[in-house]
């Protein structure tokens, strides 16, 4: 069973191996990376026995396809999308066996971003820094697929495939994001949260792991200038000078000079994993802590 | 478990007070007078963390109950950002009563990044300090820098040490692609590019040292409060 392996028959627009991430070394200038939408990561391993941690390949809009060398149970969850064995379909959101030399499909997502392909065992490209997560910022692990890669895939553990149906949200019609205010917000004019609040946001087209950008109005701001490079946190909402927020991912930088007016609390950021350009944005600002 | 007096909470060697700003449900954002306080409450955090080979600097009890489980400490210029607390809020009262250490002489590693002072901006560096381009290369190499954080990317540490009279502003039309170990000035900031990319830096010199190598351990060459220091390539 050791040296199983995949490849990539079709990489897609953007497909990385991804898993929780490399957290705890943001001092050192690196990003966390993992899973943009981790409820959706985790429940691809738990269909198909794997601990939350193996590394599952996220895909982009146009999903991939994948040929293994030996038969593995594979799961699709996140973004819905057709899913077919050797041209047949078969479950999204299910186990599905994959037999020796067979071509798994995710086909183009229907709605919502990024679609989760887990397969018993894990994508086991090495680790860097403990971690398989594609780092988009920096370039740290695997690079992005190309056609015509081999993947090595692990030894599936004993732990036996979990068929249940899990519940899983489809992609938000409306990005509802809470917002607790701070560290800067003081840096913006008293308006800006209300503007925030009311504002006609959509996603932009610009989006993507490090960021979800936003088209809307301009936040006034109270104070010019830069501030000296600070700690960023993940769910950050920086606003450049050009006034329209970008909500920070995984693999934004661990440090800037933007002020941050407010940070959306990490529960609440899956659905902007899932989000498509166009889709609306309500910001929701909560009381200070 | 700390048992400071109040009357030392107000005590910080650097003679400024600590701001504390939430950020998000789990972080809080430190805000203090100047680097040098920074670095102190930094190495102060890793010792208390245990992530430190220095033992806790108030001795009693070890201090490590002080320090909640954390995910992220991130120093930068005035701030350090701390991620993963279960009640930052506390948290922000309990380091209020810390009482913490002035930053202590270099004890840390040092290391020596072997260097060419032959950057594209060196002549326009000589310029603005009004000595020549040797004088610029002489007194790089003869200062001992330290690394007060590390951001921007994997591997690259903002090196402070260089006077206030020789600080240079960005290039005002920032590079597309500035090679990797290219040696750059900007603010009160020395910096060495660890991979070829976009940078608005002064670009002084070359090393050849490998800043980031994730086979490594540990995989910065620079980590927050090294020293570093400069050594011209062929004694010059």
């Amino acid at each position: 069973m050791t040296g199983a392996r995949l490849t990539v028959v079709r990489a897609g627009a953007l497909t990385t191996p991804q898993d929780l991430g490399r957290p705890g070394h943001a001092h050192l200038g690196v990003p966390a990376a993992g899973a943009l939408d981790p409820p959706a990561h985790r429940a691809a391993n738990r269909l198909v026995g794997n601990p939350p941690d193996a590394a599952t390949l996220e895909t982009t809009v146009t999903g991939c396809a994948l040929r293994a060398d030996r038969e593995v149970v594979v799961a699709v969850t996140g973004a819905p999308c057709p899913v077919r064995v050797d041209g047949r379909p078969a479950a999204w959101g299910e186990p599905v066996r994959l037999p020796a030399g067979a071509v798994l499909e995710a086909g183009p997502a229907t709605h919502g971003v990024r679609s989760y392909v887990a397969f018993a065992g894990g994508v086991a490209v090495p680790r860097v820094l403990g971690s398989r997560s594609a780092d988009l910022l920096s370039g740290l692990g695997p690079a992005p697929l190309r056609d015509g890669d081999v993947l090595p895939l692990g030894e599936p553990s004993r732990a036996a495939a979990r068929p249940e149906r899990v519940p899983l949200p489809g992609p938000p019609e409306e990005l509802v994001l809470p917002l607790l205010p701070g560290p800067r917000a003081d840096w913006f004019a008293p308006a800006a949260l209300r503007v925030l609040a009311t504002g006609d946001y959509r996603v932009s087209s610009a989006s993507n792991r490090i960021g979800l950008r936003t088209e809307g109005p301009a936040l006034p701001r109270a104070r010019e200038g830069e501030l000296p490079s600070e700690g960023m946190a993940l769910g950050a909402l920086q606003v450049p000078p050009h006034g329209r927020p970008i909500l920070f991912l995984a693999d934004h930088p661990t440090t800037g000079g933007y002020p941050v007016i407010g940070v959306v609390p990490e529960s609440s950021l899956p659905p902007a994993a899932q989000a498509v350009p166009g889709t609306p944005v309500r910001f929701v600002p909560l009381g200070g802590p | 478990m700390t048992t400071l007096l109040p009357a030392e909470a107000a005590t910080q060697p650097s003679g400024g007070r600590m701001r504390m700003l939430p950020v998000g449900d789990n972080g809080l954002l430190v805000e203090l007078p100047d680097g040098a306080a920074v670095e102190a409450l930094y190495a102060e955090l890793l010792r208390r963390t245990g992530r430190s080979a220095t033992p806790p600097s108030d001795g009693h009890d070890g201090g490590l109950h002080a320090v909640p489980a954390v995910r992220e400490i991130v120093p930068a210029a005035r701030t350090i950002l701390l991620t993963g607390l279960d009640r930052p809020a506390s948290f922000a009262a309990e380091l209020a009563t810390w009482r913490i250490p002035p930053r202590g002489p270099s004890t840390r590693r040092v290391v020596e990044l072997p260097i060419r002072y032959d950057g594209p901006d060196l002549a326009a560096v000589a310029a603005r300090w009004g000595v020549t381009e040797r004088e610029v290369a002489r007194e790089h190499a003869a200062t001992e820098f330290r690394v007060a954080f590390c951001g921007f990317a994997p591997g690259f540490g903002y090196l402070t040490g260089l006077p206030e009279h020789r600080h240079v502003p960005r290039r005002e039309v920032p590079r597309t692609s500035v090679p990797s170990g290219s040696v750059g000035l900007a603010g009160p900031y020395t910096g060495v590019y660890p991979r070829s990319s976009p940078g608005g830096w002064q670009v002084i010199g070359t090393t050849d040292a490998a800043l980031w190598d994730p086979a490594r351990e540990p995989a910065a060459l620079l980590t927050p409060g090294t020293t570093v220091r400069f050594v011209p390539e062929g004694g010059r």
